[in-house]
């Protein structure tokens, strides 16, 4: 298999598994090729990509633009908060006025879920979803896996925690749909209030205890608390939110294993993670990025080869 | 579809040698050179070069890379069949050596032309040369001609070269297949 079964990247959601081995493939071989002393290749010099961004991004919009720029694809970045956006614009005239400079991808990042899904259908580009709302995050959950994959060899089988805000997480989810379809085992760790009702039926297991759900698992990704997405109180304090479900290495030094420990970013230090931790060894959180920029390097490639010239 | 033997493992074997020795020729104790084998199919070329140069000429030490072109492949969204990459490991500094790249079957040219894109991602060599197996005359796209041939071959459009190596299909020949 050497091709995707989709024409966009909307969420894990649509993936199937062989397209997800796929993609771990070819970012081995970018991984190969961002290590080199020239860390770029031509293949995409003909195809043009926008990042559409409608919510704040650091980490997500400059590894999706290095990733264009490495592919040698052009790129124009748009942020709805300097746009017509503000003048009352609509989503599919914004992205038609831009597409209509002939760009062939779209990356977009909306607070509204499924407006990647809205926009694929009414537009004629290959669409990327870079977070919509609280719904998927699809490139982030792929890179988890990935680094997963690096750091123990294989993903089916593995336990894997998810703690914190499993609520308003795009990543928990995409996480979540992409964990089950390799095969790994999941569970979700946080206050009750911060976990979907029905979450089980997703097929992961609920544990309200952080340090029995850390004894069982080889991995843990911790997710920060999202503030803006809060409308209510969801827990006392901060503090007590820390003191249940933070990680620290004392807590990581009395469990029976060494485990694996990731996070999405942006860190609050001190929140859900301490500054020990989250610099340690066990910590791949570094790498998560690093294997962010092949991941999307990768997704754009697979995607971009499907666009018929 | 028709196929007609070209090279017999005996053939094949004979002309690795020559083309070992002509290498041998030019670079001697290959101190400032490298091989480079483009993948896919030109890494079983290399190796059996580099096997032969060591036990048969004791040559000490050959540095042997392998290098991946897809990325830099001119026919990108052009084909029918997406491309599809293979390993590139190049584990030494190309700076300023001699590169001997080495491919099965030179036809258009046009991989040639992408490896020569490639390379220069890992430095800038001294000089490079072009050994090839199977040099498929009056096909060439572009004004690229090999240092060292293993045999010509004038082959029209739909006949195809299908090299095979004992280590992947079993048995060294190579194939004129008419399609």
């Amino acid at each position: 298999m050497s091709e995707l079964s989709v024409k966009h990247l909307l969420g894990i959601k649509y993936l199937q598994e062989k397209d997800i081995q796929l993609i771990f493939e070819t970012a081995d071989h970018f991984k190969e090729v961002i290590n080199r002393s020239i860390k770029k290749v031509p293949s995409l010099r003909d195809i043009t990509i926008a990042n559409i961004f409608f919510e704040n991004s650091t980490r997500t919009k400059l590894s999706f633009e290095l990733a264009e720029k490495r592919l040698s694809a052009d790129v124009i970045n748009f942020s709805a908060g300097q746009s017509s956006v503000k003048k009352g614009e609509t989503l599919i005239d914004t992205v038609n006025n831009i597409l209509s400079m002939k760009v062939d991808m779209v990356v977009m990042r909306h607070p509204n879920p499924g407006a990647g899904i809205f926009l694929a259908k009414h537009v004629n580009a290959s669409i990327i979803n870079a977070g919509d709302g609280a719904h998927e995050h699809p490139t982030q959950a792929l890179l988890d896996s990935y680094s997963i994959r690096e750091k123990l060899g294989d993903v089916a089988n593995k336990k894997v925690v998810i703690v914190g805000d499993i609520l308003h997480s795009r990543v928990a989810l995409s996480n979540i749909f992409a964990l089950k379809l390799q095969g790994a085992e999941v569970k979700v760790c946080g206050p009750r209030t911060l976990l979907p009702k029905y979450v089980e039926s997703l097929g992961v297991e609920v544990e309200t205890d952080l340090r029995k759900a850390l004894n069982w698992c080889d991995v843990a990704n911790m997710l920060r608390i999202q503030n803006e997405r809060l409308d209510i109180s969801y827990f006392p304090t901060t503090r007590e939110y820390t003191q249940q479900y933070g990680v620290n290495s004392r807590l990581l030094d009395s469990l029976n294993k060494k485990i694996v420990i990731m996070h999405p970013g942006p860190i609050n230090r001190g929140v859900e993670i301490t500054s020990d931790v989250a610099d340690s060894g066990q910590s791949i959180i570094l790498d998560q990025v690093e294997n962010g920029v092949a991941i999307r390097m990768a997704v754009i490639y697979l995607l971009a080869s499907k666009i018929k010239q | 579809m028709s196929q007609k033997v070209l090279l017999s493992s005996k053939e094949i074997n004979i002309i690795l040698h020559r083309l070992a020795c002509q290498l041998l020729e030019n670079h001697l104790d290959f101190k400032d050179t490298v091989l480079i084998g483009l993948q896919p199919r030109g890494i079983f070329v290399a190796q059996r070069l580099k096997k032969i140069l060591q036990s048969e000429y004791s040559v000490k030490k050959i540095d042997l890379g392998l290098l991946d072109i897809t990325f830099y492949r001119d026919d990108f969204r052009r084909g029918d069949k997406p491309l599809e990459a293979s390993k590139t490991r190049i584990d030494f500094l190309v700076e300023d050596k001699k590169i001997v790249f080495i491919d099965d079957v030179l036809y258009t040219g046009r991989s040639i032309r992408a490896a020569l894109t490639a390379i220069q991602s890992f430095g800038r060599p001294r000089e490079i040369e072009l050994l090839t197996l199977i040099d498929r005359r009056f096909s060439r796209h572009l004004p690229i001609q090999p240092n060292y041939r293993g045999r010509q071959v004038d082959a029209i459009n739909n006949e195809k070269v299908k090299v095979m190596w004992e280590e992947n299909e079993g048995e060294d020949v190579i194939y004129l297949i008419n399609k």
